[in-house]
């Protein structure tokens, strides 16, 4: 219906609401905010250490271990190329329980402590067991 | 219009609580299967798809009707039906919601669910129901929803509608060809392997759907002030006659084929559903309370005496919808599964948790019914007045 | 293909930025790969030098070396063992990718009704067929199953699978099993090395597609005492081709059109 009227009716109630409604929505903001908790710091094992350098640098391997880990996985599954040479002429075996959970055979303090963290859980581990050789 | 729906009485309020209830119930249990998997349902290894898949079919066909009260007002101008097209395109709205549940509660990943667009494959049938049951439901929602507004208004509504009335007509016909092509096209399923299935699903569609129609339309002249019209109601029923006439020839003709020609591999679920195989035949009373309630509801519609009589009209929809209820929702799944592609009989019966998550969708769609013909009955009340 | 060397080349463009352009660049990524020559690879993809690779593989099943149904089981059971197939005890929630059906099941419509005395007695191996032309690839809405164009395996990528079961409609042979469940319970020892399922996907044999990269023939192959033969059907000289020049064989439901992989002698 046309209204010419551009008063707003109820405006307190309306305001009142908005900011009500901006408290409860931004709740993991500002919850977090007030929470300090340090940044956690990933365990290396012997062997990580030993071998330095993962696939990608460090930082890389950091911030885009997932989407890695998703090509790879299309490769292997639907390519068939199971083999992965990186910049430095170094092969790897494209699997996550047979080949990043090798070298990483720590999962809980490494995997899970910044999955954690983060508070994202992947579901990857369900079906890849953890490193077969780990000993529990 | 929307407010249309919050403004009624209490007993308008107390059948959505009824409804709301329902719909939780349906959702829990939802929840359930959704933590542990399908496994909660009564399908099998070899019986894989089942209720859920049954009803999806059904209620496309039920979608599709709608076409039956758009194109006799449209493309003949039978302006009798200028009142009820409305009522149509808003039973198809519910319809086609309650489909794609129907698809989503049947998936076993369906957080997975947009690898569907993410990797369109157009060899797939399924991609293409996806797409025109979307497309087709977004046609009727804008398209009612125009034509009701103008109706409010007083205004003829804007002519991009009627371009896209245009459209949905072929569009309805398509949702439920593409539906049967999901059957139809498998190798090693004889019972669906007939290229009269899509003609089946949409001479069942035109008797059901109508049938459904005119019910709600009996009803609506019960309780509101609102009627959709003695002659409105009378040519839905010849619409249903018709429908039902040649669902019940294209199944004869099916039966002929098969048991003439004597191929086991598409005789045996005939067999089976009509007479059972291997000592297995529970839907063999089903089938055949389908079939001769078909019957009876021919008897009772081809006669003009008992057809314009509103009662025993009701009679023979309620008779329709639940004989092809049957038809396509119990025997259409089960009977192409059975006897399985090896020739085992592993019967499907579905279990309380598959029936509560199916009647809380259902559910669902009684709600969206109820609230948009709330809304369409306010508004044919308000432009009365 | 298309897409994982996407991200590969948006991972490869941001080590060439370095660590400081990180949020700016993952931004822009899609458009800039497109734009600018992209950088030459530094990685590469590869197959294992010793894996065995054929134009299509192919089997022959010689039914005639099959003594009895404990022949058979052995062969399912180390399948199942090294592929984490789970063992349900509900018949309904079944999986199995090898299994064995009487002769009239395993060859529906070319049952005789009088059968020699051994196809009477010796049950029939089945297994996924990796059709030619299968049908299930065709319904499948996510290509989570596909036919690799490199060697005909007919393959099920569970990363993708949706879970709506139309490639079980589809499939002729029964082939295909789905998780009504989490299976991981009724696994009695797992081969860590391979993954395991999750609820709601379907899965199927692949041919043992991850033994034949590196260089290994099938598990049931090599558990059948030259029972089962594996070979490329498209190389004349495949000592698989000469089996099938050698001896009669049938496939199951060859009419179909589907054009099955596996072959019987019986």
């Amino acid at each position: 219906m046309p209204n010419n009227n551009n008063k707003i009716y109820d405006k307190n109630k309306i305001v009142i609401g908005i900011v009500i409604f901006l408290i409860i929505s931004l709740f993991p903001i500002w919850y977090n905010h007030f929470k300090n908790v340090p940044a956690p710091d990933p365990l290396l094992t012997e062997k990580a250490k030993i071998a330095k350098e993962c696939v990608l640098p460090k930082v890389l391997m950091k911030t885009e271990h997932m989407q890695l880990l998703n090509s790879w996985r299309d490769s292997v599954v639907r390519d068939g190329k199971r083999l992965y040479t990186n910049s430095q002429g170094k092969v790897f075996d494209m699997s996550l329980s047979n080949g990043c959970l090798d070298c990483h055979s720590n999962k809980k303090d490494f995997c899970d402590r910044c999955h954690n963290y983060a508070s994202v859980r992947p579901y990857c581990f369900d079906c890849h067991i953890d490193n077969p050789k780990e000993k529990k | 219009m929307l407010e249309l729906a919050i403004k009624g009485s209490k007993k308008y309020y107390a059948w959505i609580v009824v409804l709301l209830v329902v719909i939780t119930m349906g959702f829990a249990t939802y929840l359930l299967q959704l933590s542990f998997g399908l496994g909660i349902t009564g399908l099998s290894r070899d019986v894989s798809w089942g209720f859920y898949i049954a009803q999806f079919t059904f209620l496309v066909g039920v979608a599709a009707s709608a076409v039956m009260v758009v194109l006799p007002y449209y493309l003949h101008h039978y302006k009798a039906f200028g009142r009820i097209t409305i009522l149509g395109e808003f039973l198809a709205v519910p319809s086609v919601i309650m489909c794609l549940l129907f698809i989503i509660v049947d998936m076993g990943q369906p957080m997975r669910a947009l690898n569907v667009i993410l990797h369109p494959t157009p060899n797939s049938v399924m991609f293409w129901d996806m797409i025109v049951l979307n497309g087709y439901l977004l046609l009727n929602i804008v398209i009612g929803w125009k034509v009701l507004e103008g109706e409010r208004n007083g205004v003829a509504p804007p002519s991009w509608v009627k371009f896209l009335i245009y459209v949905s007509i072929p569009w309805a016909v398509s949702i439920h060809t593409v539906t049967a092509f999901l059957y139809s096209g498998l190798p090693g399923r004889g019972f669906w392997l007939t290229a009269i299935l899509a003609p089946r699903f949409l001479s069942s569609a035109f008797a059901a759907g109508p049938s459904f129609l005119i019910l709600l339309a009996l009803l609506i002249r019960k309780v509101t002030n609102f009627d959709p019209g003695k002659e409105q109601i009378q040519s839905l029923a010849k619409i249903v006659t018709y429908g039902i006439i040649i669902n019940v020839f294209f199944f004869l003709c099916e039966v002929f084929v098969v048991f003439y020609s004597q191929i086991p591999e598409h005789m045996d679920h005939f067999k089976y559903l009509f007479f059972g195989l291997k000592g297995h035949g529970i839907l063999v009373p089903w089938m055949w309370t389908s079939f001769i309630l078909m019957i009876v509801a021919i008897i009772l519609l081809v006669n003009p005496v008992t057809r314009k009589n509103e009662f025993v009209l009701a009679v023979a929809c309620i008779a329709v919808f639940i004989g092809t209820w049957i038809d396509k929702g119990l025997g259409l799944i089960s009977g192409g599964f059975i006897p399985s592609p090896l020739h085992h009989v592993n019967e499907y019966i579905p279990t309380g948790q598959e029936l509560t998550i199916t009647i809380g969708i259902y559910a669902i769609g009684f709600l969206l019914i109820t609230v948009l013909y709330k809304i369409v009955v306010s508004v044919k009340e308000e432009v009365r007045a | 293909m298309e897409e994982s060397r996407r991200s590969f080349l948006k991972i490869a463009g941001i080590a060439a930025f370095g660590l400081s352009a990180i949020p700016a660049i993952d931004i822009f990524a899609s458009e800039s790969s497109k734009k600018a020559p992209a950088p030459a690879p530094d990685f590469s993809l590869t197959e294992n030098s010793k894996a065995l690779s054929a134009k299509r593989w192919g089997m022959v099943i010689d039914t005639r070396k099959f003594k009895s149904e404990k022949d058979l089981e052995h062969i399912m059971s180390v399948c199942h063992s090294i592929h984490n197939v789970p063992n349900m005890t509900n018949k309904r929630h079944e999986i199995k990718w090898i299994w064995s059906e009487e002769y009239p099941h395993a060859f529906v419509g070319d049952e005789n009704e009088y059968l020699s005395e051994k196809l009477a007695h010796t049950p029939i191996i089945v297994l996924c067929n990796h059709c030619q032309n299968p049908p299930c690839v065709r319904a499948c809405p996510t290509q989570a199953t596909f036919k690799r164009q490199s060697d005909g395996i007919v393959m099920m990528d569970m990363h993708r699978c949706i879970g709506c079961r139309f490639c079980i409609a589809a499939c002729p042979y029964g082939a295909r099993s789905f998780n009504f469940r989490d299976p991981r319970p009724f696994i009695s020892k797992t081969n860590l090395e391979y993954p395991t399922r999750m609820k709601g996907v379907v899965e199927k044999c692949t041919f043992c597609v991850e033994r034949l990269a590196i260089g290994k023939i099938p598990a049931c192959v090599e558990a059948s005492n030259g029972a089962i033969i594996f070979g490329d059907l498209e190389n004349p000289d495949s000592e698989i081709r000469k089996l099938l020049k050698n001896n009669f064989t049938i496939r199951r439901k060859q009419h179909l059109g589907t054009g099955p992989s596996v072959y019987y002698i019986v």
